[in-house]
Protein backbone atom coordinates (compact mmCIF):
# COMPACT_ATOMS: atom_id res chain seq x y z
CA UNK A 1 0.00 0.00 0.00
CA UNK A 2 1.35 3.71 -0.99
CA UNK A 3 2.42 5.76 1.90
CA UNK A 4 0.70 8.45 2.71
CA UNK A 5 4.30 10.60 1.37
CA UNK A 6 3.52 8.58 -2.08
CA UNK A 7 -0.15 10.01 -2.74
CA UNK A 8 0.49 13.66 -1.46
CA UNK A 9 3.10 13.73 -4.38
CA UNK A 10 1.05 12.42 -6.66
CA UNK A 11 -1.49 14.36 -5.70
CA UNK A 12 0.45 17.41 -6.09
CA UNK A 13 1.85 16.35 -9.66
CA UNK A 14 -1.47 15.59 -10.91
CA UNK A 15 -2.70 19.31 -9.60
CA UNK A 16 0.61 20.55 -11.62
CA UNK A 17 -0.43 18.82 -14.79
CA UNK A 18 -3.82 19.91 -14.68
CA UNK A 19 -2.46 24.01 -14.40
CA UNK A 20 -0.68 22.88 -17.39
CA UNK A 21 -3.19 22.09 -19.57
CA UNK A 22 -5.54 24.49 -18.23
CA UNK A 23 -2.75 26.84 -19.33
CA UNK A 24 -2.97 25.69 -23.05
CA UNK A 25 -6.34 25.41 -23.20
CA UNK A 26 -6.87 28.45 -22.66
CA UNK A 27 -3.75 29.83 -25.05
CA UNK A 28 -5.39 27.27 -27.70
CA UNK A 29 -9.14 28.96 -27.67
CA UNK A 30 -7.93 32.36 -27.45
CA UNK A 31 -5.52 31.72 -31.08
CA UNK A 32 -8.51 29.64 -31.95
CA UNK A 33 -10.70 33.01 -32.44
CA UNK A 34 -7.77 34.08 -34.13
CA UNK A 35 -7.38 31.38 -36.70
CA UNK A 36 -11.20 31.45 -37.37
CA UNK A 37 -11.20 35.36 -38.12
CA UNK A 38 -8.17 34.24 -40.84
CA UNK A 39 -10.62 31.44 -42.23
CA UNK A 40 -13.18 33.99 -42.87
CA UNK A 41 -10.71 36.93 -44.64
CA UNK A 42 -9.02 34.49 -46.36
CA UNK A 43 -12.87 33.35 -48.01
CA UNK A 44 -13.72 37.05 -48.62
CA UNK A 45 -10.09 36.64 -51.29
CA UNK A 46 -11.52 33.02 -52.59
CA UNK A 47 -14.24 33.75 -53.57
CA UNK A 48 -13.97 36.93 -55.22
CA UNK A 49 -11.29 35.23 -57.09
CA UNK A 50 -13.37 32.11 -58.13
CA UNK A 51 -15.74 34.84 -59.69
CA UNK A 52 -13.28 36.49 -61.88
CA UNK A 53 -12.21 33.29 -63.20
CA UNK A 54 -15.63 32.04 -63.98
CA UNK A 55 -16.80 35.15 -64.85
CA UNK A 56 -13.49 35.37 -67.70
CA UNK A 57 -13.83 31.71 -68.59
CA UNK A 58 -17.84 32.14 -69.62
CA UNK A 59 -16.60 34.62 -72.20
CA UNK A 60 -13.58 32.89 -73.65
CA UNK A 61 -13.85 30.60 -76.18
CA UNK A 62 -10.97 28.27 -75.84
CA UNK A 63 -10.51 27.18 -72.45
CA UNK A 64 -7.08 25.12 -72.50
CA UNK A 65 -4.13 25.64 -70.10
CA UNK A 66 -1.92 23.15 -68.85
CA UNK A 67 -3.83 23.45 -65.12
CA UNK A 68 -6.68 22.22 -66.58
CA UNK A 69 -4.95 18.92 -68.16
CA UNK A 70 -6.93 15.82 -67.31
CA UNK A 71 -4.81 13.29 -68.61
CA UNK A 72 -6.24 10.30 -69.61
CA UNK A 73 -3.15 8.00 -68.57
CA UNK A 74 -2.48 9.09 -65.06
CA UNK A 75 1.07 7.40 -64.13
CA UNK A 76 1.80 9.25 -60.78
CA UNK A 77 -0.16 10.62 -57.45
CA UNK A 78 1.19 13.57 -55.33
CA UNK A 79 -0.15 14.09 -52.24
CA UNK A 80 0.02 17.40 -50.58
CA UNK A 81 -0.15 16.17 -46.44
CA UNK A 82 -0.89 18.81 -43.73
CA UNK A 83 -0.51 17.96 -39.83
CA UNK A 84 0.90 19.89 -37.35
CA UNK A 85 4.54 20.64 -36.07
CA UNK A 86 3.59 20.13 -32.03
CA UNK A 87 1.47 17.23 -30.19
CA UNK A 88 -0.75 17.50 -26.90
CA UNK A 89 -3.74 18.14 -29.92
CA UNK A 90 -5.68 14.34 -29.22
CA UNK A 91 -6.19 12.69 -32.79
CA UNK A 92 -5.52 15.61 -34.80
CA UNK A 93 -2.75 13.56 -36.47
CA UNK A 94 -3.31 10.17 -36.00
CA UNK A 95 -6.70 10.55 -37.29
CA UNK A 96 -5.35 12.06 -40.17
CA UNK A 97 -2.49 9.89 -41.04
CA UNK A 98 -4.31 6.67 -40.96
CA UNK A 99 -6.42 7.75 -43.47
CA UNK A 100 -3.45 8.87 -45.55
CA UNK A 101 -2.27 5.56 -45.08
CA UNK A 102 -5.67 3.97 -46.15
CA UNK A 103 -5.65 6.39 -49.08
CA UNK A 104 -2.07 5.28 -50.32
CA UNK A 105 -3.01 1.58 -49.89
CA UNK A 106 -6.10 2.10 -51.77
CA UNK A 107 -4.14 4.02 -54.77
CA UNK A 108 -1.45 1.69 -55.01
CA UNK A 109 -3.76 -0.38 -57.17
CA UNK A 110 -3.42 2.23 -59.58
CA UNK A 111 -0.81 3.83 -59.68
CA UNK A 112 1.81 1.35 -58.07
CA UNK A 113 5.10 2.88 -56.19
CA UNK A 114 4.27 6.25 -58.14
CA UNK A 115 2.80 7.83 -55.09
CA UNK A 116 5.00 11.06 -53.82
CA UNK A 117 3.48 12.99 -51.26
CA UNK A 118 4.57 16.31 -49.73
CA UNK A 119 4.67 16.41 -46.04
CA UNK A 120 3.65 19.82 -44.28
CA UNK A 121 4.21 19.67 -40.20
CA UNK A 122 6.82 17.70 -37.99
CA UNK A 123 4.40 15.32 -36.78
CA UNK A 124 3.27 13.96 -40.06
CA UNK A 125 6.86 14.43 -41.62
CA UNK A 126 8.18 12.12 -38.67
CA UNK A 127 5.61 9.68 -38.77
CA UNK A 128 5.53 9.01 -42.92
CA UNK A 129 9.27 8.39 -42.95
CA UNK A 130 9.95 6.37 -40.46
CA UNK A 131 7.25 4.17 -42.27
CA UNK A 132 9.12 4.80 -45.60
CA UNK A 133 7.15 6.45 -47.61
CA UNK A 134 7.67 8.35 -50.62
CA UNK A 135 8.62 12.12 -49.02
CA UNK A 136 9.78 13.84 -51.87
CA UNK A 137 9.43 17.46 -50.37
CA UNK A 138 8.66 18.61 -46.50
CA UNK A 139 8.02 22.00 -44.75
CA UNK A 140 7.81 22.31 -40.81
CA UNK A 141 7.15 25.19 -38.36
CA UNK A 142 5.66 27.49 -41.28
CA UNK A 143 2.47 27.77 -39.58
CA UNK A 144 3.08 31.20 -38.01
CA UNK A 145 4.66 32.81 -40.58
CA UNK A 146 2.80 34.54 -43.70
CA UNK A 147 0.88 31.58 -44.38
CA UNK A 148 0.00 32.95 -48.22
CA UNK A 149 3.64 33.57 -49.07
CA UNK A 150 4.31 29.71 -47.98
CA UNK A 151 1.16 28.90 -50.08
CA UNK A 152 3.00 30.51 -52.86
CA UNK A 153 6.30 28.60 -52.69
CA UNK A 154 4.73 25.14 -51.88
CA UNK A 155 2.01 25.71 -55.04
CA UNK A 156 4.86 26.71 -57.36
CA UNK A 157 6.42 23.64 -56.49
CA UNK A 158 3.49 21.56 -57.16
CA UNK A 159 2.82 23.58 -60.45
CA UNK A 160 6.04 22.64 -61.64
CA UNK A 161 6.19 18.88 -61.60
CA UNK A 162 2.51 19.07 -62.67
CA UNK A 163 3.17 20.57 -65.50
CA UNK A 164 6.70 18.58 -66.18
CA UNK A 165 3.88 15.59 -66.25
CA UNK A 166 6.09 14.78 -62.72
CA UNK A 167 2.89 13.32 -61.64
CA UNK A 168 -0.40 13.30 -63.15
CA UNK A 169 -2.78 14.02 -60.13
CA UNK A 170 -2.13 15.82 -57.20
CA UNK A 171 -4.49 15.43 -54.06
CA UNK A 172 -4.16 17.65 -50.68
CA UNK A 173 -4.84 16.66 -47.41
CA UNK A 174 -5.84 17.92 -44.28
CA UNK A 175 -8.31 18.55 -41.40
CA UNK A 176 -11.36 20.58 -42.54
CA UNK A 177 -12.42 23.01 -39.28
CA UNK A 178 -15.78 22.21 -38.50
CA UNK A 179 -16.00 23.68 -35.00
CA UNK A 180 -13.69 24.07 -32.34
CA UNK A 181 -15.16 20.13 -30.89
CA UNK A 182 -15.08 18.60 -34.81
CA UNK A 183 -12.29 18.41 -37.47
CA UNK A 184 -12.68 16.21 -40.11
CA UNK A 185 -9.57 14.76 -42.59
CA UNK A 186 -11.10 15.84 -46.05
CA UNK A 187 -9.22 14.87 -49.28
CA UNK A 188 -9.47 16.93 -52.31
CA UNK A 189 -8.04 16.83 -55.77
CA UNK A 190 -6.03 20.14 -56.31
CA UNK A 191 -4.74 19.00 -59.87
CA UNK A 192 -6.14 19.26 -62.58
CA UNK A 193 -8.40 21.83 -61.66
CA UNK A 194 -12.13 21.20 -61.59
CA UNK A 195 -13.27 22.86 -65.35
CA UNK A 196 -14.54 25.82 -64.50
CA UNK A 197 -18.39 26.26 -63.93
CA UNK A 198 -19.95 28.75 -66.00
CA UNK A 199 -21.87 31.05 -63.73
CA UNK A 200 -25.70 31.55 -65.72
CA UNK A 201 -26.69 34.49 -63.67
CA UNK A 202 -23.87 36.06 -64.66
CA UNK A 203 -24.78 39.58 -66.66
CA UNK A 204 -22.97 39.09 -69.69
CA UNK A 205 -21.87 43.03 -70.41
CA UNK A 206 -18.38 43.01 -72.15
CA UNK A 207 -15.70 43.98 -70.51
CA UNK A 208 -12.72 45.42 -71.23
CA UNK A 209 -9.20 43.24 -70.97
CA UNK A 210 -6.01 44.08 -70.65
CA UNK A 211 -4.08 42.55 -71.97
CA UNK A 212 -6.12 39.69 -73.43
CA UNK A 213 -8.64 37.08 -71.85
CA UNK A 214 -6.50 34.14 -72.86
CA UNK A 215 -3.13 35.72 -70.58
CA UNK A 216 -5.95 36.83 -68.13
CA UNK A 217 -6.68 33.06 -67.33
CA UNK A 218 -3.53 32.49 -67.42
CA UNK A 219 -2.46 34.55 -64.43
CA UNK A 220 -5.80 33.67 -62.47
CA UNK A 221 -5.13 29.66 -62.74
CA UNK A 222 -2.26 29.69 -60.72
CA UNK A 223 -3.32 31.91 -58.24
CA UNK A 224 -6.10 29.70 -57.76
CA UNK A 225 -4.02 26.89 -56.84
CA UNK A 226 -2.13 28.98 -54.43
CA UNK A 227 -5.69 29.86 -52.45
CA UNK A 228 -6.97 26.62 -52.56
CA UNK A 229 -3.53 25.46 -50.91
CA UNK A 230 -3.32 28.89 -48.39
CA UNK A 231 -7.21 27.95 -47.41
CA UNK A 232 -5.81 24.22 -46.74
CA UNK A 233 -3.18 25.82 -44.53
CA UNK A 234 -5.61 27.89 -42.63
CA UNK A 235 -7.96 24.74 -41.94
CA UNK A 236 -5.39 23.04 -40.76
CA UNK A 237 -3.90 25.84 -38.36
CA UNK A 238 -7.60 26.09 -36.68
CA UNK A 239 -8.85 22.42 -36.63
CA UNK A 240 -5.68 21.92 -34.92
CA UNK A 241 -6.04 24.19 -32.65
CA UNK A 242 -9.72 23.32 -32.08
CA UNK A 243 -8.65 19.53 -31.42
CA UNK A 244 -6.11 20.97 -28.25
CA UNK A 245 -8.51 23.05 -26.93
CA UNK A 246 -10.80 20.02 -26.62
CA UNK A 247 -7.57 17.49 -26.06
CA UNK A 248 -6.94 19.81 -23.07
CA UNK A 249 -9.88 20.45 -22.09
CA UNK A 250 -10.28 16.63 -21.43
CA UNK A 251 -7.19 16.55 -19.67
CA UNK A 252 -8.27 18.69 -17.35
CA UNK A 253 -11.13 17.18 -16.48
CA UNK A 254 -9.41 14.15 -16.19
CA UNK A 255 -6.71 15.95 -13.70
CA UNK A 256 -9.79 16.95 -11.57
CA UNK A 257 -11.38 13.57 -11.29
CA UNK A 258 -8.43 11.75 -10.75
CA UNK A 259 -7.08 14.98 -7.65
CA UNK A 260 -10.27 13.73 -6.34
CA UNK A 261 -10.03 10.17 -6.11
CA UNK A 262 -6.27 10.43 -4.74
CA UNK A 263 -7.58 12.36 -2.33
CA UNK A 264 -10.17 10.14 -1.31
CA UNK A 265 -7.55 7.64 -1.14
CA UNK A 266 -5.07 9.86 0.77
CA UNK A 267 -7.99 10.38 3.40
CA UNK A 268 -8.76 6.85 3.69
CA UNK A 269 -5.01 5.89 4.26
CA UNK A 270 -4.69 8.51 6.54
CA UNK A 271 -7.91 7.14 8.72
CA UNK A 272 -6.34 3.76 8.51
CA UNK A 273 -2.64 4.96 10.00
CA UNK A 274 -4.79 6.66 12.69
CA UNK A 275 -6.77 4.00 13.39
CA UNK A 276 -3.67 1.39 13.48
CA UNK A 277 -1.95 3.56 15.78
CA UNK A 278 -4.80 3.86 17.52
CA UNK A 279 -5.37 -0.23 17.97
CA UNK A 280 -1.67 -0.44 18.89
CA UNK A 281 -1.93 2.41 21.92
CA UNK A 282 -5.11 0.38 23.50
CA UNK A 283 -3.22 -2.91 22.68
CA UNK A 284 -0.40 -1.84 24.75
CA UNK A 285 -2.34 -0.11 27.26
CA UNK A 286 -4.27 -3.43 27.87
CA UNK A 287 -0.69 -5.33 28.25
CA UNK A 288 0.15 -3.20 30.70
CA UNK A 289 -2.70 -3.78 32.96
CA UNK A 290 -2.66 -6.99 33.31
CA UNK B 1 -24.63 59.79 -63.32
CA UNK B 2 -23.21 59.01 -59.83
CA UNK B 3 -19.84 60.76 -58.22
CA UNK B 4 -18.38 57.98 -56.84
CA UNK B 5 -18.46 53.90 -57.07
CA UNK B 6 -17.66 51.06 -54.48
CA UNK B 7 -14.36 49.98 -53.91
CA UNK B 8 -12.78 47.58 -52.08
CA UNK B 9 -9.37 45.88 -51.65
CA UNK B 10 -9.13 42.45 -50.45
CA UNK B 11 -5.91 40.49 -50.14
CA UNK B 12 -5.61 36.73 -48.56
CA UNK B 13 -4.93 38.50 -45.40
CA UNK B 14 -8.25 40.68 -44.95
CA UNK B 15 -10.32 43.53 -46.34
CA UNK B 16 -8.09 46.32 -46.76
CA UNK B 17 -10.87 49.18 -47.77
CA UNK B 18 -14.16 48.79 -48.52
CA UNK B 19 -15.99 51.88 -49.07
CA UNK B 20 -16.24 54.80 -51.41
CA UNK B 21 -14.05 56.55 -53.86
CA UNK B 22 -14.02 59.03 -56.45
CA UNK B 23 -11.24 58.49 -58.42
CA UNK B 24 -8.70 55.69 -58.40
CA UNK B 25 -5.20 54.84 -59.57
CA UNK B 26 -3.79 51.93 -60.13
CA UNK B 27 -0.59 50.51 -61.56
CA UNK B 28 -2.02 48.22 -64.54
CA UNK B 29 0.99 45.92 -66.11
CA UNK B 30 0.55 47.94 -69.03
CA UNK B 31 0.61 51.50 -67.42
CA UNK B 32 -1.10 53.58 -64.52
CA UNK B 33 -4.27 53.47 -65.24
CA UNK B 34 -7.20 55.99 -63.51
CA UNK B 35 -10.51 55.21 -63.10
CA UNK B 36 -13.48 57.41 -62.58
CA UNK B 37 -16.92 56.90 -61.93
CA UNK B 38 -18.93 54.94 -65.19
CA UNK B 39 -16.06 53.63 -66.34
CA UNK B 40 -16.72 51.13 -69.01
CA UNK B 41 -15.97 47.36 -67.44
CA UNK B 42 -12.63 46.25 -67.39
CA UNK B 43 -10.66 43.67 -66.42
CA UNK B 44 -7.23 44.34 -65.46
CA UNK B 45 -3.87 42.55 -64.27
CA UNK B 46 -2.29 44.61 -61.78
CA UNK B 47 1.77 44.66 -60.91
CA UNK B 48 3.84 46.10 -58.12
CA UNK B 49 3.23 49.58 -57.79
CA UNK B 50 1.54 52.40 -56.24
CA UNK B 51 -2.52 52.48 -55.94
CA UNK B 52 -3.77 55.85 -54.61
CA UNK B 53 -7.66 56.75 -54.46
CA UNK B 54 -9.64 60.40 -54.16
CA UNK B 55 -12.59 60.75 -51.74
CA UNK B 56 -13.78 63.73 -50.16
CA UNK B 57 -10.48 65.30 -51.72
CA UNK B 58 -8.70 63.06 -49.64
CA UNK B 59 -5.63 61.01 -51.61
CA UNK B 60 -4.88 57.67 -50.11
CA UNK B 61 -1.89 55.86 -51.02
CA UNK B 62 -1.32 51.79 -50.71
CA UNK B 63 1.84 49.80 -52.24
CA UNK B 64 0.00 46.70 -53.75
CA UNK B 65 1.81 43.95 -55.15
CA UNK B 66 0.17 41.51 -57.75
CA UNK B 67 -3.35 41.17 -58.32
CA UNK B 68 -6.56 42.29 -60.34
CA UNK B 69 -8.69 45.15 -61.32
CA UNK B 70 -12.35 44.53 -61.28
CA UNK B 71 -14.54 47.27 -62.78
CA UNK B 72 -18.00 47.24 -63.99
CA UNK B 73 -20.18 50.18 -63.76
CA UNK B 74 -20.62 50.72 -60.28
CA UNK B 75 -17.60 49.05 -58.35
CA UNK B 76 -13.96 48.58 -58.40
CA UNK B 77 -13.06 45.17 -56.81
CA UNK B 78 -9.45 45.12 -56.24
CA UNK B 79 -7.84 41.74 -55.59
CA UNK B 80 -3.95 41.93 -54.69
CA UNK B 81 -1.45 39.55 -52.65
CA UNK B 82 -0.45 41.92 -50.42
CA UNK B 83 -1.46 46.16 -49.97
CA UNK B 84 -0.08 48.01 -47.54
CA UNK B 85 -1.27 51.66 -46.54
CA UNK B 86 0.66 54.49 -46.69
CA UNK B 87 0.42 54.77 -43.16
CA UNK B 88 1.49 51.79 -41.97
CA UNK B 89 4.86 51.16 -43.66
CA UNK B 90 7.43 51.47 -41.35
CA UNK B 91 10.02 53.60 -43.49
CA UNK B 92 13.21 52.35 -41.61
CA UNK B 93 11.84 49.03 -41.64
CA UNK B 94 11.50 49.56 -45.60
CA UNK B 95 14.84 51.20 -46.42
CA UNK B 96 16.75 48.13 -44.86
CA UNK B 97 14.88 45.92 -46.70
CA UNK B 98 15.71 47.82 -50.01
CA UNK B 99 19.75 47.61 -49.02
CA UNK B 100 19.22 43.70 -48.36
CA UNK B 101 17.24 43.29 -51.31
CA UNK B 102 20.24 45.42 -53.46
CA UNK B 103 22.89 43.89 -52.24
CA UNK B 104 21.25 40.25 -53.02
CA UNK B 105 20.82 41.58 -56.39
CA UNK B 106 24.05 42.24 -57.09
CA UNK B 107 25.69 39.28 -55.97
CA UNK B 108 23.16 37.27 -58.65
CA UNK B 109 23.15 37.28 -62.76
CA UNK B 110 20.29 37.31 -64.69
CA UNK B 111 20.93 33.60 -65.35
CA UNK B 112 20.32 32.72 -61.17
CA UNK B 113 17.42 30.78 -60.20
CA UNK B 114 16.60 33.80 -57.31
CA UNK B 115 17.08 36.65 -59.44
CA UNK B 116 13.79 37.05 -60.12
CA UNK B 117 12.82 36.82 -56.69
CA UNK B 118 15.19 38.98 -55.87
CA UNK B 119 14.39 41.62 -58.27
CA UNK B 120 11.00 41.49 -57.04
CA UNK B 121 11.48 42.08 -53.61
CA UNK B 122 13.54 44.99 -54.59
CA UNK B 123 10.66 46.77 -56.79
CA UNK B 124 8.75 46.21 -54.20
CA UNK B 125 10.68 47.48 -51.28
CA UNK B 126 11.30 50.60 -53.56
CA UNK B 127 7.63 51.55 -54.41
CA UNK B 128 7.03 50.56 -50.24
CA UNK B 129 9.47 53.99 -49.72
CA UNK B 130 8.09 55.76 -52.52
CA UNK B 131 4.38 55.36 -51.07
CA UNK B 132 5.74 56.16 -47.42
CA UNK B 133 7.17 59.11 -48.80
CA UNK B 134 3.84 60.56 -49.96
CA UNK B 135 2.55 60.83 -46.75
CA UNK B 136 5.35 61.78 -44.67
CA UNK B 137 6.18 64.19 -46.96
CA UNK B 138 3.04 66.17 -46.93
Amino acid sequence: MASLRDIRKRINSVKSTQKITKAMKMVAAARLKRAQDNILMARAYAERLQMVISSLAARIETKTHPLLEDREEKKSLLMLVFTSDRGLCGTFNSALLKQVEAYVAEKREAYGENICLMVVGRKGVEYLKKRNYNVIDSWTNIYQKEQYETARTIGEKIIDSFINHQCDEVVVVYNKFRSAISQVPTFTTLLPLEPIVENPEMPLTEYIYEPDKQTLLNELLPRNVFTQIHRAILESIASELGARMTAMDNATNNAIEMVDRLTLLFNKTRQAAITKELMEIIGGAEAIKK
Amino acid sequence: MADTFKLEIVTPYGLVMSGEAEELTAPSIIGQITILPGHHPLLTALTIGELSYKYKGKTEYLAVSWGFAEVTFDRVTILVETAEKAIDIDLTRAEAAIKRAEERLKSLTEDDADYFTAKTSYEKALVRIEVAKKVKGS
